[in-house]
């Protein structure tokens, strides 16, 4: 077996994921089921020189990352439900001043104390709209350990990219168990460094103006541009405005940079979908058993197809009517209440023929719950 | 290198009420850092929301206005990225000790190189005069109609408490130990606190009939004594000034430079 | 090959998650498998009944989950009680007599294995005795080599520590063949 294979959990793929990318700073607050993502930083970044800190409790961490990414490093933090609810405020800064961040939520059951060791999936629309006012967010989300491997990298490109702060919404599930991991070589998945702007020391650098491509180069702190960071509307200089004019263009910029590359931002897996009648759509561990049932019913020659999106927000809504513009039946397979469902309701042609296959009880849902929903759907009984 | 050489003159003019204490803070801090010959470019100065907040955009330093009570938090994270970067962190009471005082307790314990300054005027200014933490009791506020009934704390036995190695206190009145103490809350290596008091005329003042700015800061000059003097034991009332901790314990970014050598070891 | 689904029970600090773990790392890294591992967290990993699930195939492993066990090991009465209704059907039952009293019939083999006597006999380290019935699985399943155990068990501990596993992992080996 090759060396750089490795048999892991999916918490421990997610720090593989993103030390491939080059995090340098972990700050974190210990919490079930995200804590080995911690744990393993505790141990792995002062080897290579880089950061870890305990912080005094999940509003800390938050805080902490967005300062040292500010100087420059590349930098993420990792939490669960409750822990995700108290970081929303700083989540909500790093939006406004655009600083690059990764954070990572291994979702339990909730509300509240909810379900601390269990499965869930309902995070989604908190990842969307968890911190206060209107505002663009990326989040990615993936079904096994090579996956977590992947998007994690994908996040810390996609931070780097677009200065936001990205959110991993990866569950108990897929965080506890382990399976294989291969470790890519270095230079096989594309890095995206850090913009900095070529401004030279002396020579007046703009950190809000952003150049003709949209984007907006930056300058570590502590380096040779000093300039003003805030949460409130900011001017091109990040000093505080509340002129209308500058507000709007600001609440556009941070839409548009993330909402108008919806496309570019789909990142998704097809499974016979090529013929099929019925369309699944799931993401994170549902689609394991989703995956499940397509191959076992294909193989007794059913026309069944799974979709498994990796990035929830921006929702890619023309990608999933694409993809289900033939099919006579769509069954979103999520556990929660039917959070995706109403976004895949809201971009098919005929939302009537979208379903909900879900579980809410802290267990896994099985390929046979699917099975039996597909069942009833189709009206032939369980 | 002028004071006037690091302000950010396109700013101005600043929100600061007529009479207020916050601009003589940033005097005085400005008076600190060009006493220190320190270039620009290696103060980080990280603030969180309130009027005292505001004091970091006016500033040509590197500067980052957080969120209400984390600034602590946020500096944590500069400083232990960038550990040759000086912090100083201006705090309002309620941002400090209400909303961010698990983070202040904590900078504390870890001893991190921060420069705290607490600037205590008793009263939530920004959101329009109500009490805070620092309040104590008997005090009107737009929030306590019939006069608070919450004991305050003593930021200074806190900060002590809580393992700050560098704790002083001084007021907008005593400019000049102003200045000497934030330059040695500067120069101190590890989590220093300095405590000043200074006046809100427009809620504080008004509401508790203390008058305008200048009775305010005579106040200042009237009830507090230079720490350890005589006149504290015959007026216990009087509040102190001056150093109150000065001691030498390992700074967390020295102690993490521990960290990694550990985990390297053997490594590579 | 027949995809594998084990079942490993017991209370929390007898080592069945280690155990579990071993075999999977073992089959992924050693023998070119697929396999999957999940585990009870929370209070039932520190006491009471407490489970890990393995799945072993050459194909690729989506569900995780283990419903049908075709190996199930109880190493705690509570254990047995709570698991044993869920053996996959011809499947097959791994207990020790010093824990467990087998109080049904089931429709699999059962095997009743003398491993922990056995293991303070030889040994005298109860720390082993998850090894062992590692050991008493592999010879009654012949899932893995038991060389990829070993090779699993040369990279996670100090060499001090190795003989005595190997010892251990030789006499569950021994009691199957016996058996």
């Amino acid at each position: 077996m090759k060396p750089n294979t490795k048999f892991l959990q999916g918490n421990e793929a997610c720090v593989e994921g993103a030390l491939y990318a080059g995090l340098r700073f972990f700050a974190g607050y210990p919490i079930t089921p995200s804590t080995e993502i911690a744990e393993t930083l505790s141990a792995r970044l002062p080897q290579i020189g880089g950061k870890f800190i305990q912080m005094e409790d999940e509003i800390a961490s938050m805080c902490a990352i967005i300062g040292a990414s500010l100087t420059g490093h590349k930098v993420m933090t990792a939490t669960s439900g409750p822990g995700f609810s108290l970081k929303q405020e700083a989540l909500g800064y790093a939006v406004m001043a655009e600083i690059p961040c990764v954070v990572v939520n291994v979702q339990r059951g909730g509300p509240s104390t909810g379900n601390p060791t269990h499965v869930a999936q309902g995070d989604v629309m908190q990842a969307r709209w968890g911190t206060h006012g209107d505002h663009a967010i990326v989040t990615l989300t993936a079904s096994n350990h090579q996956d977590v491997f992947a998007m994690t990298v994908e996040a810390f490109n996609i931070a780097e990219t677009y200065r936001t702060p990205v959110i991993l919404l990866f569950d108990e599930v897929v965080g506890h168990m382990r399976e294989k991991l291969v470790i890519p070589a270095p230079g096989e998945i594309p890095l995206v460094e850090r913009l900095r702007t070529s401004v030279p020391g002396g020579v007046d650098y703009h950190p809000y103006l952003p150049r003709e491509d949209g984007r907006l180069p930056m300058s570590d702190f502590g380096g040779v541009h000093r300039y003003n960071v805030t949460g409130l509307f900011h001017d091109m200089w990040g000093f505080p405005s509340d002129n209308p004019g500058v507000v709007h263009g600001l609440m556009r910029h941070l839409v548009d940079k993330i909402e108008n590359n919806a496309g570019q931002l789909a990142r998704y897996k097809e499974f016979e979908l090529q013929d099929a009648d019925t369309v699944l759509i799931s993401y994170g561990s549902a689609a394991r058993s989703a995956l499940h049932v397509v191959r076992n019913r294909r193989a007794r020659g059913e026309k069944l197809g799974l979709l498994e999106l990796q990035t929830l927000w921006p929702f890619p809504a023309a990608l999933v009517r694409d993809h289900c513009a033939r099919a006579r039946s769509v069954v979103v397979v999520e556990m929660n209440t039917g959070q995706i469902m109403r976004e895949v309701k809201a971009a098919v042609k005929n939302p009537e023929n979208v379903f909900l296959a879900n579980r809410i009880d802290g267990t896994l849902i099985t390929p046979t719950d699917i099975r039996n929903i597909l069942r009833l759907i189709q009206g032939r009984g369980v | 290198m002028a004071v006037k050489d690091f302000i950010r003159e396109r700013f101005f003019p600043h929100i600061w009420c007529p009479g207020c204490g916050h601009g003589i803070v940033l005097n005085s801090l400005l008076r600190a850092v060009e006493s220190l010959g320190m270039s620009k470019n290696e103060i980080v100065m990280v603030s969180g929301i309130g009027c005292s907040s505001r004091i970091s955009g006016y500033l040509d330093f590197h500067t980052l206005h957080t969120i209400h009570g984390r600034a602590l938090a946020f500096a944590t994270g500069v400083k232990l990225s960038r550990p040759e970067l000086n912090l100083i962190v201006p705090m309002g009471d309620g941002d400090a000790l209400a909303i961010g005082g698990n983070h202040f307790i904590h900078a504390a314990r870890r001893n991190i190189d921060l420069t705290a300054i607490v600037m205590n005027n008793r009263i939530y200014g920004m959101t329009g005069g109500q009490f805070s933490p620092l309040s104590g009791c008997g005090v009107m506020a737009t929030t306590a109609p019939f006069a608070t009934v919450d004991q305050s704390f003593d930021v200074a036995e806190l900060a002590r408490a809580a393992g700050a190695t560098f704790v002083a206190r001084s007021t907008t009145y005593h400019v000049q130990q102003l200045t000497k103490l934030l330059r040695e809350a500067i120069l101190h290596e590890g989590f220093s606190v300095v405590e000043v008091l200074t006046q809100c005329p427009t809620y504080f003042g008004r509401r508790n009939k203390m008058g305008g700015a200048v009775e305010m800061m005579k106040w200042f000059k009237d009830n507090t004594t230079p720490v350890g003097s005589k006149a504290k034991t015959e007026n216990p009332a009087l509040i102190e000034r001056g150093i109150f901790v000065q001691t030498e314990r390992p700074e967390y970014c020295k102690a993490y430079d521990q960290v990694i050598e550990r985990a390297q070891k053997g490594k590579k | 090959m027949e995809r594998c689904r084990l079942v490993f029970s017991g209370s929390g600090g007898q080592g069945v998650i280690t155990a579990a773990i071993l075999l999977a790392e073992a089959a992924v890294l050693e023998e070119g498998l697929n396999a999957v591992q999940a585990q009870a967290y929370g209070a039932a990993a520190r006491g009471g009944a407490t489970r890990s699930d393995v799945i072993v195939s050459d194909e690729e492993i989506y569900f995780p989950k283990v419903n049908q066990p075709n190996v199930l090991v109880c190493l705690t009465q509570e254990a047995y009680n709570k698991f044993y209704p869920i053996i996959r059907p011809g499947g097959m039952l791994l207990t020790d007599p010093r824990y467990v009293k087998i109080e049904r019939k089931v429709d699999a083999r059962q095997w009743e294995l003398e491993m922990f006597r056995t293991v303070m006999d030889r040994i005298g380290k109860p720390i082993v005795f998850n090894i062992c019935m590692l050991g008493a699985v592999l010879g009654l399943t012949n899932l893995l080599k038991p060389e990829s155990i070993l090779k699993v068990l040369e990279r996670r501990m100090p060499a001090a520590f190795l003989d005595m596993n190997r010892q251990a992992l030789d006499i569950g080996l021994e009691l199957a063949r016996a058996a």
